[in-house]
């Protein structure tokens, strides 16, 4: 521990920290834009300076190393001056339309400049004039909106090793864009919306389906269907300002009802039947010496990944559709039959924390007889905006429970939305396919927690089975070369695009944070414990639906309806 | 086409990031430009992204993705050519010929790139057209040489 001296107050910093964490620390407060936590900073925005005695100039302190009896100054009117010109840079050449932005009242540049009082623009520079590109089905980038921060080129590099995007061209004619300025569609971009949640401002936003979906439900000869995904209910709430970890699943679905949705359903049950499927096919690999490891297949942004990076992987993936697209299935086939209703006046709607579903429900492989499975998928962003516009209020709403046949669901399918989640109910419905018997203790803690890799060895039936679980692609990438330089002691592997899962996804509220996230988790975890239903397999309505219509795990409907193909992708990558 | 980039490449045996720029200038002195596969090919040999190289390229005025013209225009940018109106000039030929600075005419006949200094401030302003110079040049100057291009019969 050192000394140093702040604003003439004397304060601990540990040696070779950088001021701006000494000083955030300490309480006090300075803003930021470029800045990334757990990544090396790159001091680009200058929105962080502070005075260094002896220092000619200003500091960025986020970039900047302490160092013993230092004395610095945060809030000097020289500091603060530069922090407002800075800004008032920034918005120099920023299209004035906040008030048709997505991002209005949730933009750090619109935040700053309310802090510091900007009040009038000082500067006009030459507003850059580029088209919208709407190319991509999950994402919308508007470079007039971008402030040229470089946090999505961080998030896509550092975080997610895909570098679909970067900086290019120079000066004033700097933007970010992909390689040959192409569309984000046929970039190596895997939709996962990392760059989103961390971009400050307006410039990269989901495409959004709010329109659709009010469309689709005020058309009286439609029946509309929803689900929502398991980390929908433990983060809806955050965006109307409950503190985070708060469940309202009940709360959740009584809304969705008031909305105007006809059938309300839960993917956690399709969720459950995908360990059905999944455990079972793990077991035949295991069995019938089939490709191992075997890689789970739920996290669309991880599928184009490894089509687009890893494509040699591809037989190790699970064949099983993603929980979203098993129901979608179920629900213009099965549930069709069985309501009498005509599938083409279906629309399937769901409510997903992943910008990366929106790609994926619009995948050729992900039809049948010409009907997408899924029509429309909402983020949890867009559907806190789809409650504000109907003026539906949650609080206010009883608690309901989803629809039958797909409302009942295990908490093994519900921890889905946790990295590790998959894995965990999957070790314990595997285990019982194996052995005939349940695993003593259910909870398998090396399996939960926001690690980079966790791994787990274990004995089930005389066999030893070495399983791994990764989320976010850098960590994927690192094991998938491990795999590929031959490593064969893991047979099953749980991968989750987002950092976290599904509860740090890219269709989460804006912003990175890992306090939020961890309390999601957490909720998932203790709805899990309080469960009285914990065992995928041990679902009465997944049981009952292999009773009458699919017949068997991996039978000829299962593999007509619920498994699918991929497809190696050539993408500048 | 690609021996040129293999024939580059293999010179540079291990060869790291920091490799990037001289091996970008070889490979369009080879090939005029750089091409979208000549890019993949670098990005595998020094295990970088495409997005990340082509960051880079576009941040030099000396790199160009399409290849060059039957007239290749440099337009010298330096201080006694600015002075001298050589922004008019760019402005001019790049209206005329309807092709922005870096980039390709569809029909292949005109590309212009943009240099800083030619070293012939004396005769200002000045271009190139296909390692030809031209000096003082004025805009009907470029007028009466894009007819004389234009008309040009198919020569070899």
């Amino acid at each position: 521990m050192i000394q140093i001296e702040v604003d003439n107050i004397t304060i601990e910093a540990k040696e070779g920290e950088t001021i701006l964490n000494a000083l955030q620390r300490n309480g006090i407060n300075v803003p930021t834009l470029c800045h990334m936590e757990d990544l090396l900073p790159s001091g680009a925005c200058r929105i962080c300076v502070v005075e260094v005695e002896g220092m000619r100039g200003l500091v960025p302190s986020c970039s900047y190393p302490v160092s013993a009896g230092m004395k610095i100054k945060s809030r000097s009117p020289r500091v603060i001056n530069a922090r407002k010109t800075v800004t008032q840079l920034l918005l120099a050449n920023h299209p004035d339309d906040c008030l048709y932005c997505n991002r209005s009242a949730n933009c750090e540049l619109q935040d700053l400049s309310v802090e510091l009082g900007v009040r009038q623009r000082l500067y006009k520079g030459e507003r850059t004039k580029s088209r919208l590109d709407v190319s991509s089905p999950s994402i919308v980038r508007d470079p007039d909106k971008c402030i040229l921060c470089g946090r999505c080129i961080r998030a896509c590099e550092e975080i997610q090793t895909v570098s679909a995007i970067d900086f290019i061209r120079r000066g004033s004619k700097a933007a970010v864009g992909t390689a040959f300025d192409t569309g984000l569609n046929v970039s190596s971009c895997i939709n996962c919306g990392q760059c989103v949640v961390v971009c400050p401002t307006g410039a990269l936003t989901e495409r959004s389906n709010v329109e659709d979906v009010l469309a689709a439900l005020s058309d009286p000869n439609k029946v509309v269907v929803v689900q929502h995904a398991p980390a929908i209910s433990v983060t809806i709430a955050e965006e109307f300002g409950v503190k985070a970890g708060s469940d309202y699943d009940g709360k959740l679905v009584a809304a969705l009802r008031r909305m105007g949705f006809d059938r309300v359903f839960d993917t956690s049950f399709s969720a459950d039947l995908t360990i059905m499927e999944e455990g079972s096919e793990l077991v035949d690999r295991i069995k019938n010496s089939g490709v191992l490891p075997m890689i789970t297949s739920c996290s669309p942004g991880w599928i184009k990944f490894v089509e687009t990076f890893f494509p040699e992987l591809l037989p190790n993936v699970s064949s099983c559709k993603s929980p979203q697209q098993m129901l979608g299935a179920l629900i213009k086939t099965f549930y069709a039959e069985h309501q009498g209703l005509d599938p083409d006046n279906i629309v399937s709607v769901s409510i997903m924390p992943c910008t990366a579903k929106k790609f994926e429900a619009k995948r050729a492989e992900f039809s049948y007889q010409n009907r997408q499975d899924v029509d429309y998928v909402l983020t949890t962003r867009e559907l806190a905006q789809l409650m504000r516009m109907t003026g539906v209020n949650m609080d206010q709403l009883p608690p309901d429970s989803a629809d039958n046949p797909f409302g009942e669901r295990s908490s093994a399918g519900k921890i889905f939305g946790a990295s590790g989640g998959v894995m965990e109910a999957a070790l314990r419905s595997a285990h019982y396919l194996l052995t005939g018997d349940e695993l003593s203790e259910l909870k398998i803690p090396a399996l939960r927690g926001s690690k980079d890799r966790k791994e787990v060895f274990l004995e089930v039936g005389g066999t030893k089975i070495g399983v791994a679980v990764v989320s976010g692609l850098g960590n994927a990438r690192s094991l998938m070369e491990e795999i590929k330089a031959g490593r064969d002691d893991i047979h099953f592997i749980e991968v989750m695009a987002c950092p976290n899962g599904c509860v740090g996804g890219g269709g989460q509220p804006i912003g990175v944070d890992r306090e939020a996230v961890k309390e999601r988790m957490k909720t998932l975890y203790t709805i899990d414990r309080d469960d009285s239903l914990r065992l995928s397999h041990k679902n009465e309505q997944v049981l009952r639906l292999y009773k009458e219509y699919l017949g068997e795990p991996l039978g000829e409907k299962s593999h007509a309806l619920l498994h699918t193909h991929y497809r190696t992708r050539e993408v500048l990558r | 086409m690609t021996t040129n980039v293999d024939a580059i490449l293999a010179q540079y045996d291990g060869a790291q990031r920091d490799s990037l720029i001289p091996i970008l200038q070889q490979v369009q002195a080879a090939e005029g430009y750089l091409s979208q596969d000549a890019i993949v090919r670098i990005g595998e040999k020094l295990n970088l992204p495409t997005s990340k190289i082509y960051g880079v390229a576009t941040f030099y005025n000396q790199f160009r993705f399409q290849p060059q013209g039957k007239n290749h225009f440099m337009v010298c940018r330096g201080t006694a050519c600015h002075v001298k109106g050589s922004g008019k000039l760019l402005e001019k030929l790049s209206q005329a010929t309807g092709v922005e600075p870096g980039k390709t005419s569809r029909d292949g006949l005109f590309s212009i790139e943009v240099v800083a200094c030619m070293g012939a401030c004396a005769l200002a302003p000045a271009i190139s057209i296909s390692d030809h110079f031209y000096p003082k040049v004025t805009p009907s100057k470029i007028d009466q040489l894009l007819v004389e291009m234009r008309s040009e019969p198919e020569k070899n």
